[in-house]
Order: structure tokens, then sequence, then C-alpha cells
């Protein structure tokens, strides 16, 4: 049997398998949060339509749709991240600007998230 | 071309040359939409910080979302959901090994693009119904 792993590989013990596909499982994990959450968060969405700034406050304020509207926010954020990346990786090939464009990607995705969560946490706790 | 010594036969097909089946439509579709949801999130963020900045900044978004340009870019957005999700619920069944025999394929195929226009269609009615309950 041929060992074709260098002595610093085989000190760590991780395999290729080991985080390899991290990402793809990431990907099939967040696809599957967002299902429920999506649904959730349409409902959410259909039963403030209309409604005056007040009533969105106070609705969005609540916990459970707070919590669940965040829960939303991490898990899609994450997906889009990764979905982004690989349609990065897919079509840009050149070396700096996909690395640059990754990037990117990774500043808008945080970006979202912490904006929309803090609205949240906003409408949550006041001030 | 390099004359008459090269063999007759057909140059690497690509997308154009044949009709397109209905999986590959529906693959492409997913990565399109899922390039529409990316730019979409902005929007749910752009809401949720008006709502959490006070009553002119959700009037301001609320005069983008209820124009004209703003409820075509929200419709679409609603079908990007739908057709985006379908087809990843897809994608998961495909993932545990199951339905890929050419009859699944296509059934799974036409309900993520029968399925999204229904889902969409269904929930913009709900909407209207709501918001004319609201009022």
């Amino acid at each position: 049997m041929t060992e074709h792993r260098t002595p610093l590989a085989r000190v760590r013990g991780l395999g290729s398998a080991k985080s390899g596909t991290a990402q793809f499982w990431h990907q099939r994990l967040t696809a599957v949060a967002n299902v429920p959450l999506t649904i959730a968060f349409v409902l959410v969405v259909v039963a403030l339509l209309g409604r005056n700034h007040a009533a969105a406050q106070q609705i969005l304020g609540t916990p459970l749709v707070a919590i669940v509207i965040l829960l939303f926010i991490g898990s899609i954020t994450y997906h889009m991240r990764i979905g982004m990346q690989v349609i990065i990786e897919d079509y840009v090939h050149e070396e700096t600007a996909k690395l640059a464009l990754i990037m990117l990607n990774t500043f808008v995705a945080i970006a979202v998230a912490l904006a929309s969560a803090y609205a949240i946490f906003k409408l949550s706790f006041g001030v | 071309m390099t004359g008459s010594k090269a063999p007759a036969r057909p140059l690497s097909p690509h997308m154009q040359i044949y009709r397109w089946p209905l999986p590959m439509a529906m693959s492409i579709l997913h990565r399109i939409t899922g390039g529409g949801l990316y730019v979409g999130t902005l929007l749910m963020a752009w809401w949720l910080i008006a709502t959490a900045s006070g009553p002119n900044a959700y009037a301001s978004f609320g005069n983008f979302i209820n124009s004209w340009f703003g409820r075509l870019i929200l419709f679409g957005y609603t079908w990007a959901l739908t057709h985006h999700m379908l087809g990843g619920i897809r994608h998961l069944i495909w993932d545990t090994g199951r339905g890929f025999s050419q009859s699944e394929r296509e059934w799974l195929s036409l309900a993520t693009a029968v399925g999204s226009v229904g889902l969409t269609i269904l929930l913009w009615v709900v909407a209207y119904l709501s918001i004319g309950g609201a009022q």
C-alpha cells in the first residue's frame, strides 16, 4: 500500500473527506433548514402586507416571529454565500478576480446577515 | 478550417445545438433563480432595516415596493423563491440516489416548473385577498 499523504497530513489525521466535502454538506444542511424557515418567513410577510409601521414593528418584534426570522436570515445567508461561491468558481477563472469576488461574496453575505439581524434585535428590544 | 483531411464527424455539440431537455432547463433556472434570490436578499434587508429605522424609512420602502416596478420585482422574487425551493427539494431527492429514471427525471422537473408558477400565483392571490381583508 502506497502512502500518499505528507507526514504533516498523517500527524493531523485528516483525510480529504474530513473537510473537503464540508461546503457541499453545509449547502445541503442549510437547504433542508431553508424549506420550513422560508415557508414561515413567507407566512410572516403575508401577515404583514398592507400594515402600517406600528403594526409591522410590533409583529416583527414578537419573540416567536423574531426568532424564526433570525434563523431564516442565518440559514439563507450562509446558503447563498456557498451558492454564489460555486457560481464564481465555475465562471471566473482568472485567479485574482476569482479571489476578489469570493471575498466580496463573503462580505456581502455577512453584511446582509448582520444588518438584518441587527434590525430584528432593535425591533425586539427597542431603543 | 483544417481542409479536406479533417475527419467527417460533428464538432462537439454544445447547448445551442439540441433541444433543451426539461431537466437541463430546470437546472439552469435553479442557478439563475439562486442568483436572483441573492440580490433579492438585499430587498429583505432593506425592508427589515426600514422597519427598525422608523415610520419614514418604512414609508419609503412601502413607496418602492408598492410601485409597479417594486411589485414586478417582488413577483419575480416570489417565483424565484418557489422555483429554487422546489428545485432544491428535487436535488435533495436526487442526493439520496432516488428519482433518476427517465420518467422520474421528467416528472420531477415538470413538477418544479408547474409547481413554482402555480405556487407563485396562489401566493399572490392569497396576498391580495388578505390585503383586501385587512383594509
